[in-house]
């Protein structure tokens, strides 16, 4: 294999495992806090990228000067994010906690479902295009190989969003508190914890991955109904491989697969997909509990 | 487990005379809630024993494909040997995956099975000079001993309707063996059964295969049924469909699965024709309301009617 193919699917791969990352963070966060396996997570992706499209577009069209797209960005994220984290933990999750699993995944399926039709009905079903904040930064060349600069800001925002959230579990008072909640919530509910807010809050977090993740992800991409579908469900097996609950977890999971998928769409294309999937059943079938994850002591 | 034969005798009644006072569209609908019931009784034997599997649509796929192959390399689309077959290939394949699963429960069981469908469906997406790529293969009309077989035709309706019963019957067995007493024992508490002598994994294991041959027939008769196999057949929005018809009907009865599948094929068919953006969002919204306010599902809303009735009747004869 000569260097310039081999760099080009590091940066690809890296590019994927940003992208992976984002998203699979929250998922892993919301997880290891309340439990809950949350499929709509995929849905608030989704709604993060059309909704920052959405300003991206209102903007240009504005005339105001395209450097502030980065800034819009965000801005239609964190939004998407305070929306919808808050009104799903508070009006569907809360009152289902310690229900059976299958009643858990379904109500967060119910929830995608109707997110996702209600994205078609806000921003209709035609594709949306918005590359300014793509095509701004320009390209680089390494050994003749070009590159858009953009895959970097998409790493950088990425690394500092998993920066940010391990910052804020390991080193805050709240992340003290969310520990105490996840160890053990009666016991903090005593000792005077809100866990309600707790809970809300940690599900916020979640959805703002999804968001951001969403949002900075759309300028490379023509944001179509139904373009999350595949990305969440990648997702998932990023953090089975992981360990569910699990941070590093989730950032070691998102590098094997975003390269694990580099490498097979240059190599052997057919088995781009596959690939993933087959990492996922070998790490359960010899871990089943993740690379990262603890054993959880066995339900009687 | 005692099957009521007055509920049973009304409800085959009903699947037998009502299609014929009904235009063909609503037997296609029919025929379609039948081979989706086929499928989401596995997802409810499996649900009965406290697992969830995200990816049931593997079985409901390697259905639709072996219809796919086998009129795509021997021309040959007789039902009468097909759906057998796709009982077979079911059965195999979930023999050989539920070495594997048999071992996990839980979310891990939810995601292995995803895991196996997607790469299922990843190969049959990707390996297009083979599968036919996203355009799927296009499997005609159904044969049924050299007579052809239409969807949306009585023929078709009643052979589907005879699969569908004999298939009742055997789940029904099932249920009512010890194997199927088992298995609603471990939704409640594993190692009770591992200390009666029954091993755990021997149940979920003969019950997985039992539902991976469901998926199979469903697939055949869904294969000819829509005419054309898809890759999205392996998806896993369609397991997630499979989960989704087995807690809106309810799964504590095979009949909760039946009026489950019957429902969402209306919801859907009637969603998508007034709110053709939203009908995802409609049947969002009814799931929504059974977990939050009814999670006994169809069947159980069913049965309190019932109960309801049935007090009053006796409190009119006492009174």
């Amino acid at each position: 294999m000569d260097i310039g193919l081999l760099t080009i699917i590091i940066f690809d791969g890296l590019n994927y495992a940003a992208v992976l990352f984002l998203i699979a963070v929250g998922l892993t966060f919301v997880y290891g806090v309340l439990r809950i396996l949350n499929i709509s997570h995929g849905a608030i992706y989704g709604l993060g990228a059309y909704m920052a499209t959405w300003l991206t577009i209102l903007l240009l069209n504005k005339g105001l000067p395209p450097y502030l797209s980065y800034f819009v960005l965000l801005t239609g994220a964190i939004i998407i994010g305070l929306i919808t984290g808050p009104s799903i933990e508070r009006l569907c999750l809360r009152r289902i906690y310690g229900s059976d699993i299958h009643i858990q995944l379904l109500l967060t399926f119910s929830i995608l479902l109707i997110l996702d039709d209600a994205m078609k009905l806000i921003w209709g079903v035609e594709p949306m295009f918005m590359s300014e904040p793509y095509f701004l930064l320009g390209q680089f060349s390494v050994g003749g190989i070009i590159y858009p600069r953009y895959t970097f800001l998409l790493i950088g925002v990425s690394a500092s969003f998993g920066v940010f959230l391990v910052w804020l579990v390991r080193g805050t008072r709240f992340g003290k508190l969310v520990v105490s909640v996840i160890q053990d919530r009666e016991i903090s509910v005593a000792m005077g914890i809100n866990v309600g807010l707790i809970y809300t809050a940690a599900f916020t977090m979640g959805a703002l991955s999804a968001a951001i993740g969403g949002a900075f992800i759309a300028p490379t991409i023509s944001v179509a109904p139904g373009f999350a579908a595949e990305v969440v469900v990648m997702s998932f097996a990023v953090v089975a491989i992981g360990g569910l609950g699990n941070l590093e977890g989730a950032a070691l999971g998102s590098l094997i697969v975003g390269l694990a998928r580099a490498l097979a769409i240059h190599l052997v294309a057919e088995l781009e997909l596959a690939v993933i999937y087959l990492i996922m059943v070998l790490v359960l079938a010899f871990r089943p509990q993740g690379l990262f994850g603890a054993v959880e002591e066995r339900r009687i | 487990m005692r099957p009521n034969l007055r509920v049973v005798s009304i409800v085959s009644a009903l699947l037998i005379l009502v299609p014929l006072a009904m235009p063909s569209w609503v037997v296609f609908i029919l025929t379609k809630a039948l081979f989706t019931f086929i499928a989401v009784l596995g997802v409810a034997l499996l649900l009965r024993g406290g697992q969830l599997t995200f990816g049931h649509a593997l079985f409901f796929a390697t259905g639709t494909y072996t219809v796919g192959f086998s009129v795509k390399w021997f021309g040959f689309r007789d039902a009468l040997l097909l759906v057998p077959m796709g009982a077979l290939t079911g059965l195999i394949m979930a023999a050989l995956v539920g070495l594997i699963m048999a071992r996990y429960r839980g979310v891990f069981f939810a995601m292995l099975n995803l895991a196996f469908s997607m790469i299922l469906y990843a190969i049959l997406l990707k390996f297009y000079w083979v599968t036919g790529g996203t355009d799927g293969i296009s499997v005609g009309t159904a044969t049924f001993l050299g007579f052809p077989l239409r969807a949306g035709t009585y023929p078709f309706y009643y052979l589907t309707l005879v699969i569908a019963g004999l298939i009742t019957y055997v789940v029904y067995r099932f249920l009512a063996s010890p194997l199927g007493y088992f298995l609603r024992a471990i939704a409640d508490n594993e190692i009770r059964i591992e200390y009666s002598g029954e091993s755990v994994r021997r149940v979920i294991y003969l019950t997985y295969i039992l539902a991976g041959g469901l998926g199979g027939v469903s697939g055949v008769l869904a294969a000819f049924t829509v005419g054309h196999v898809v890759p999205e057949d392996a998806f896993w929005f369609q397991s997630g469909q499979f989960v989704f018809i087995a807690l809106l009907g309810g799964f504590e009865g095979i009949l909760g699965s039946l009026m489950g599948a019957v429902a969402f094929e209306f919801i859907q068919t009637y969603s998508s024709k007034y709110f053709p953006y939203a009908w995802q969002l409609t049947l969002g919204g009814i799931m929504l309301f059974i977990i939050l306010f009814r999670p006994g599902g169809l069947w159980a809303i069913y049965e309190s009617l019932v109960s309801r009735f049935s007090s009053k009747a006796e409190g009119s004869t006492h009174g």
